[in-house]
């Protein structure tokens, strides 16, 4: 369990993580969702103890980070920026990381076996591409076995393949009741990956929901409606006070009643419906929708 | 890349481990240590200076002292002089073995695998000190032989068994491994390899020639506490006057280090990674 309680960060004059709470349950994937320099990055570095908050508390497991006596064995982490030593080759990479915390030369060859990286993993990580870094940034990551897995956007630069086998990992992580935490720029990838969502934005909890609840919140009641009268029902509809717009279509688009409700009033007054179809944003649109307001939220906050 | 395959469950490990310790660390920096090129090119570098300029000065300073019927040399110091140019690599390589680390970003992995921080110095000091002494005393007891064979040949030569010659040998070893913990302490502190260099490279070289502008008897009571001149000292076989004893030399390089080491350790624990 990964928890964040009024975390804070100030860098200079910028504010890059703002009173930020949340609590991250095990079992299930968590996406971790915002603009670039929304405060990600940030935010993994202070749960991390590599950052030293302004404000505020993160605990992994009830405790600050640097407590945990074995930490390999309880967080695994895969920080954005690649932390390797360009000079070094993988599998030293991984025995110097593997020897503080006593984990066995077997374990580190079994994990480069896992990420695929056997045929390169004894030349020097400075000629990696992206990909492989990041397939040696999880191997690192794995190296204890941990309980909780913290990912800074694990996908960047991997194959469609990579992508693939990332998101089933992960899936098959959280599934064997482990803590996964991922961020991503991309809602699309979380929308396959992550059951639950944090979304920040400017440093700022969004919002904190699952995938499901997100998408319905944004959407609304929101129906679209074409029936053998649309003219009178579009008055009764009108009369028990419900937005009524014309679509490009021919169609009426309904806000603030949901198909159940619609079709009772169509029902009660002989009208027979030829279409009544609620309309659900894409999760796309959804966060778009939900930073966008955080955005001008802030906006007018600043100009006071 | 070979195909992908999945774990079958959660892979097995041991669990009665006993976390981060002093010796694991240890281990994981000998790890590190010596799976970096940069490592071998330096201590090459030092080796290659010290053994080959003190063959060198040895042939060019006998040969001008025999020629001018000079009655004393000190050949000690002479076969030892290449050790001002090998604390070029050695400081280096020091100030390389964490400003590296900060400059590719593998600082946070090392941070994050010893979230408590100050082991990770500790035994960065450790296994780059003794690693650095052994190479360095070879190396200079090697420069001296060489050395002292050549001077043999225009009559100037001394042994192992004369009196101050095993001390400047040590003393010499013992002065590059001190600047190396000073460059690794200021590599701690200032993070930057270009910064840290040019810190330690002002005090240890650009220190001695501005103390010339002070006035003479400034310049006795200071110049014989700079690491330079404590270098300078440990390898010759007379003493200079206004200079320091051995035992006190060594305990001011000690401080020298001590210091820098110090700063590195309150940086590391303060500072954000």
């Amino acid at each position: 369990m990964i928890e964040a309680i009024g975390l804070s960060k100030q860098y200079g004059q910028k504010l890059a993580v703002d009173d930020l709470s949340f609590t991250i349950q095990p079992g299930m994937v968590t996406g971790f969702l915002g603009p670039n320099g929304a405060g990600k990055s940030t935010t993994m570095r202070l749960l991390l103890d590599l950052d030293e908050p302004t404000r505020g508390q993160a605990r992994i497991n009830g405790r600050r980070y640097r407590e945990h006596k074995a930490p390999l064995f309880e967080v695994g982490a895969l920080l954005e920026a690649r932390a390797i030593h360009t000079g070094r080759s993988a599998r030293n990479h991984l025995l110097a990381l593997a020897a503080t915390n006593g984990i066995s030369r077997r374990r580190v060859d079994e994990l480069i076996g896992l990420v695929g990286l056997d045929s390169v993993a004894d030349k020097r990580a400075g000629g990696f591409s992206l990909g492989m870094g990041q397939r040696l940034g999880l191997a690192s990551a794995l190296l204890g076995d941990p309980h909780t897995l913290l990912l800074d956007e694990p996908v960047n630069g991997l194959d469609p393949e990579g992508v693939l086998w990332v998101r089933t990992l992960l899936k098959q992580l959280a599934a064997q009741g482990r803590t996964v935490f991922v961020s991503s720029h991309l809602m699309s990838e979380m929308a396959l990956t992550a059951e639950h969502l944090i979304v920040i934005g400017q440093g700022r909890l969004i919002a904190d929901t699952t995938i499901a609840e997100l998408t319905k919140r944004v959407s609304g009641d929101e129906v679209v409606v074409h029936s053998e009268d649309d003219g009178r029902l579009r008055m009764l509809l009108a009369d028990a006070g419900v937005t009524v717009v014309s679509t490009d279509t021919g169609r009426m688009r309904v806000t603030g009643m949901n198909s159940g409700q619609i079709g009772r009033i169509a029902a009660e007054a002989g009208i027979s419906l030829i279409e009544l179809i609620p309309q659900q944003a894409s999760l796309e649109e959804a966060f778009m929708e939900v930073t966008r307001t955080s955005l001008e939220f802030v906006g007018t906050e600043v100009a006071r | 890349m070979t195909a992908i395959t999945m774990p079958e469950s959660a892979p097995s490990v041991s669990t009665g481990h006993p976390g981060v310790t002093q010796a694991r660390v240890v281990r994981s920096e000998w790890i590190k240590l010596k799976s970096l090129r940069s490592t071998w090119f330096s201590f090459g570098a030092a080796i290659l200076a010290t053994i080959g300029l003190g063959i060198l000065f040895s042939a060019v300073r006998g040969n001008d002292a025999h020629t001018n019927h000079l009655p004393v040399l000190d050949g000690t110091q002479v076969s030892l002089r290449g050790i001002y140019l090998a604390q070029l690599a050695v400081g280096v390589l020091g100030v390389l073995l964490i400003s590296g680390e900060y400059a590719t970003g593998m600082i946070r992995a090392s941070l994050s695998a010893v979230p408590r921080r100050v082991p990770v110095l500790i035994a960065k000091a450790l296994v780059f000190g003794v690693v650095t002494f052994v190479l360095c005393l070879a190396m200079t007891l090697i420069a001296f032989l060489a050395g002292q064979s050549v001077l043999h040949g225009y009559g100037y030569g001394s042994s192992l068994s004369d009196t101050g010659s095993l001390r400047a040998v040590f003393g010499a070893a013992l002065y590059l491994t001190l600047i190396g913990l000073m460059a690794l302490g200021l590599g701690f502190a200032i993070r930057s390899t270009g910064g840290a260099v040019a810190t330690l490279f002002g005090v240890v070289l650009v220190l001695p020639a501005l103390s010339q502008a002070l006035p003479t008897s400034w310049q006795n009571r200071i110049d014989k506490y700079l690491p330079l001149n404590i270098g300078n000292e440990l390898i010759s076989r007379h003493s200079e006057p206004h200079s320091l004893s051995t035992g006190a030399g060594i305990v001011v390089l000690v401080i020298w280090a001590a210091v820098a080491i110090t700063i590195g350790v309150l940086v590391l624990r303060r500072r954000d990674a």
